[in-house]
């Protein structure tokens, strides 16, 4: 009983966090809210013992997506007047297909076999003594260990593609290329200037500041 | 035994590829000797095959050399059936081509393709010999089309004339009419045997002796259908009626080859497969009847047409023609060994007769009409000679080689049974009249009279060098002796008997046989039948006409014309019964105007106007619709995932 | 507390979730946060039905779902940093390079 009491304040708060994500004007503060929504999600998971995708959840997605979000947000000037355009008048579209949705799934999932599944007779998942976390992860390292090793090289693929994307090479950095550096020949580096005794005219000073140029750019 | 056979057909192919791919480097003299040698070599390794197999005995050599492909349960081979029949073409086949040869230096001495002409003549006496020598159908096909190569290649050898491309072309069309029928044929044959190999087949004839096809709604015999077809294929390989349009023309190409080709050899070829056919065909008496008339029909009307002709080379080619009919009806009444025996002494005769032509043409500097000839005897003796003794053996005169083959066909026709024997009966017989009567017309016009040639012309006549005569004497030896050599081994003592299967029922040969005592005794006897009076009858009917004074002839002619009857009578032979116009204007015009239809109806309006562009019209008109729903704004599109995703919903709640 | 009170919010997440995309149809930063709650919705279902039926294969989805959400949030976030520094701007109205 207290559980179920506990299942919908929480249910509640989700919802209107939810709610908020969507009406919030300011974006920091919808991303925070998402915060929220992922904070109860992770409660209304352990409250049907599903503990480590609970705390999955928070570090993975509070900790890490919604830091992320949260810097692109702040980091980004965003015109927020203009985002919101529109906001009123798509309003009962939204509302509309939203309820719609519902009413359609309400009608399919309340009432009949659903509702008579509870926690109680729910079959058990693990042997006795077993715990979620041990069997999820004697699972994830027998056999689901090929999906798994794809899932860290998707992560690791995602986070060359992010650096990628997003890196810039700055005009004014100096930095060493070693390509060049190897392949420079000693030819390039003197120039030799036969001068004769008669001729006391000084190489021109153009030559001085190409040579001057290279020099700084090899170093 | 097997390196002998392999010598005598790869040799000319080394020549022809020597001369045909080296002849510039090799020169003139060298690519004659090399392809000579080529040749030589061939006619010994004949020799020495005849020698084993008819002179000792030996028995045929069936064997596989090489399995080319294998396709499902059907395999592609190479490989040779050597027995008495195969012997004996080689032989004809060879010696001729050696001839031919030798007589072509002189022949085209001048002529600037010298090397090419060697490389495809040596080709084609390869080609020829493949298709003797072959023990199965896809064998006999790759030589039937590679001589009819050749032959294409040849009656267009002097490629910037534009009548021998016509007439290549014309040759070539018209045997793939032919082939066409022949390929059906063999395609039946593999149906219902499972094999193309000869000895399969005949093996597994007994067993299908029932077996009948549906075709057009009823019932036919396989062996009625796939002999048809086969001999289709042989009626356009050896110029019977109708397919036979593209022999005549087929003399635009240089005479050695209109001896070697189309008249020795090739064309004999269809005369040779159906009679190593001859257990299929004995099996269809529907079959052997369409072959006798064909050959009929071929045998008088295509005589009839050589009378009328100008050119030296045309009435040698309506003689051929018409000989090959001879054949033809003497493989309808199932006397095979007949038609092979004609068609060997024919393949001398008819060689010598044309080149004896050749050596007047080249002595009249090319040029070909009869009436701009005239009193060469004296000029010309050894071909004269040869001339004589050649159109003697064609017109059958008795101890002459065509005397023994030809009485035999004659015999043979009245003795058999089959459906149109009659017919074919007099068909022979009015043909002996009318060969003799153009024989010797021909030979009068060419060789006696007053010469008709300009002064010019005239001065420079003279015998021809000794590459021409020497093969025109080699010639006329077996054209006279031949006959009486081999007609008792051949029709009655057996040599062909392994290959050759009749059905007793047919047997027309055993009849002659009753009263055949030798040589000698059936030559005198033959003074005394009907055929001799005929010839003589032609004989004396062109002496009266051209022997005396061509004049008479001449006018004689052209007031038959004038008259009412004589002139369409004239119109019908000038226009060789129509088959050329109706060729020409029904055929081939016909395909242009229905291919024009096609070409502007079907494929420009409906599968170009209407399938093509018209699909990508519509795709056009349609995209131009659709691109409109591509906004690019992301809010859209997600709004069209959302609706779909509601409407999927309703749509599982509603079902 | 039964299988249909969970499914029954995650659906309730769910348009929310929606809706929010339509109202904030200009900002794509909403964007990818509804989306991240669509995905919370799709693990919720996930998880309820493992629980309730018994079967583990639901959470160990749920695991790979977070990994792919998080590498998306990464990839996202990045090209809209990128997106941002080229037009400055993220008004969803102002894409429309890709019309037809």
């Amino acid at each position: 009983m207290f559980q179920t009491i506990l299942f919908y304040l929480f249910a509640i708060v989700l919802i209107l966090a939810a709610l908020r994500v969507i009406t919030e004007k300011n974006a920091v503060h919808a991303v925070l809210y998402l915060v929220l929504c992922f904070f109860n999600s992770a409660v209304l998971w352990m409250l049907i013992e599903v503990e480590f995708l609970a705390i999955t959840l928070v570090l993975v997605y509070v900790g890490a997506v919604m830091v992320l979000f949260l810097f692109v947000v702040m980091m980004l000037e965003v015109n927020l007047a203009a985002t919101k355009e529109g906001y009123a008048k798509y309003l009962p579209v939204a509302l509309l297909v939203a309820g719609v949705i519902v009413v359609e799934l309400g009608l399919v999932l309340v009432g009949g076999k659903f509702s008579e599944m509870t926690l109680a007779n729910a079959p058990a998942i693990t042997a006795d003594g077993v715990g979620n976390t041990q069997f999820l992860g004697e699972q994830m390292y027998t056999n689901y260990l090929y999906p798994f090793e794809l899932a860290a090289v998707i992560l690791l693929i995602a986070m060359v593609a992010a650096i990628t994307l997003t890196h810039r090479r700055r005009p004014n950095s100096k930095y060493i290329d070693p390509a060049v550096q190897i392949s420079r020949q000693p030819e390039g580096r003197v120039v030799m200037h036969d001068i004769k005794p008669s001729d006391f005219s000084v190489p021109e000073v153009k030559d001085v500041e190409e040579a001057a140029s290279t020099n700084e750019k090899d170093s | 035994m097997k390196a002998i056979y392999l010598a005598a057909v790869l040799f000319p192919l080394f020549g022809s590829v020597l001369a045909g791919l080296w002849g510039n480097k090799l020169g003139r003299k060298n690519s004659h000797r090399v392809t000579i040698l080529g040749v030589g070599v061939a006619f010994a390794m004949s020799l020495l095959t005849l020698n084993h197999h008819v002179f000792g005995g030996a028995a045929s050599f069936d064997e596989t050399l090489y399995q080319w492909a294998t396709i499902g349960n059907l395999t592609i081979e190479v490989g040779f059936l050597v027995d008495n029949l195969t012997a004996i073409m080689m032989c004809v086949v060879t010696s001729v081509s050696l001839m031919v040869h030798i007589y072509t230096i002189g022949y085209m001495e001048h002529d600037p393709g010298y090397q090419r002409f060697f490389s495809y003549i040596s080709l084609f006496t390869f080609s020829m010999l493949m298709l003797v020598m072959s023990n199965n159908f896809m064998q006999l096909f790759f030589g039937w089309e590679a001589v009819g190569l050749v032959s294409y290649l040849l009656i267009g050898f002097w490629h910037t004339k534009p009548s021998a491309i016509f007439a290549n072309m014309k040759a070539f069309l018209v045997n793939r009419v032919g082939d066409f029928g022949f390929l059906l044929g063999i395609a039946v044959v593999l149906l219902y045997f499972g094999s193309l190999h000869y000895a399969e087949v005949f093996a597994g004839l007994e067993t299908q002796k029932e077996t009948t096809m549906p075709l057009f709604g009823n019932d036919i015999s396989i062996f009625t259908v796939a002999c048809i077809l086969l001999f289709i294929g042989a009626m356009g390989k050896s110029a019977q009626v109708p397919l036979h349009v593209w022999l005549p023309d087929s003399m635009e190409g240089p005479t050695p080859i209109s001896a070697l080709i189309h008249a020795a050899t090739m064309v004999t070829a269809g005369i040779f497969m159906v009679a190593r056919m001859s257990p299929m065909f004995e099996l269809s008496e529907t079959a052997l009847s369409f072959v006798m008339i064909i050959g009929a029909t071929t045998a008088l009307f295509m005589g009839l047409l050589g009378i009328i002709q100008n050119d030296i080379k045309r009435v040698i080619a309506y003689s051929t023609l018409s000989q090959l009919g001879y054949m033809t009806v003497a493989l309808g009444v199932s006397a095979y060994s007949a038609a092979i025996f004609h068609l060997m002494t024919h393949a001398f005769f008819k060689a010598l007769l044309f080149l004896g032509a050749g050596s007047v043409i080249i002595a009249m500097h090319h040029k070909q009409d009869i009436w701009e000839m005239g009193g060469l005897w004296k000029k010309m003796p050894i071909t004269w000679i040869t001339s004589l003794l050649g159109t003697l053996a064609l017109i059958g005169f008795p101890f002459f080689a065509g005397f023994y083959s030809k009485d035999a066909i004659i015999e043979a026709t009245k003795a058999s049974h089959i459906f149109g024997h009659q017919y074919a009966y007099w068909a022979v017989l009015l043909g002996v009249f009318i060969t003799s009567f153009y024989s010797f017309r021909l030979y009068f016009v060419v060789f006696h009279g007053k010469p008709r040639m300009d002064e010019e012309t005239l001065s420079h006549v003279h015998e021809t060098p000794w590459v021409v005569t020497l093969p025109l004497v080699l010639l006329a030896i077996p054209s006279v002796i031949i006959g009486a050599l081999s007609i008792d081994s051949m029709l009655f003592g057996g040599v062909l008997a392994e290959a050759i299967h009749v059905d007793h029922h047919h047997d027309v040969l055993h009849h002659l046989k009753e009263h055949f005592h030798d040589w000698k005794s059936f030559a005198l006897h033959g003074f005394q039948t009907v055929p001799f009076y005929l010839a003589a009858a032609g004989f004396l009917t062109a002496f009266a006409l051209y022997g005396i004074n061509v004049n008479i002839g001449r006018s004689f002619g052209e007031k038959l014309k004038n008259m009412p009857v004589g002139k369409q009578l004239y119109a019908l032979l000038d226009n060789k019964y129509g088959f050329d116009s109706f060729n020409q204007n029904v055929l081939s015009k016909g395909a242009v105007i229905i291919g024009h239809e096609l070409w502007q109806k079907i494929d420009a309006t409906i599968i170009d106007g209407f399938l093509v562009n018209g699909t990508s019209k519509l795709i056009g008109a349609v995209s131009a619709i659709v691109r409109k729903l591509q906004t690019g704004l992301l809010y859209h599109y997600a709004f069209a995932m959302i609706v779909g995703l509601v409407l999927a919903l309703s749509w599982l709640l509603i079902n | 507390m039964t299988l249909s009170a969970y499914l029954m919010l995650s659906a309730i997440l769910f348009c929310i979730a929606v809706a929010g995309i339509f109202i904030n149809r200009k900002n794509l930063i909403v964007l990818l946060m509804c989306i991240e709650l669509m995905l919370l919705a799709v693990n919720f279902n996930f998880i309820a039905f493992s629980r309730f039926m018994g079967d583990m294969s639901g959470q160990i989805f749920v695991f790979f779902i977070l990994t792919v959400a998080a590498a998306e949030a990464a990839i996202g976030l990045a090209i809209l940093v990128v997106l941002f520094r080229n037009r400055r701007s993220i008004n969803v109205g102002e894409l429309n390079e890709m019309k037809g």
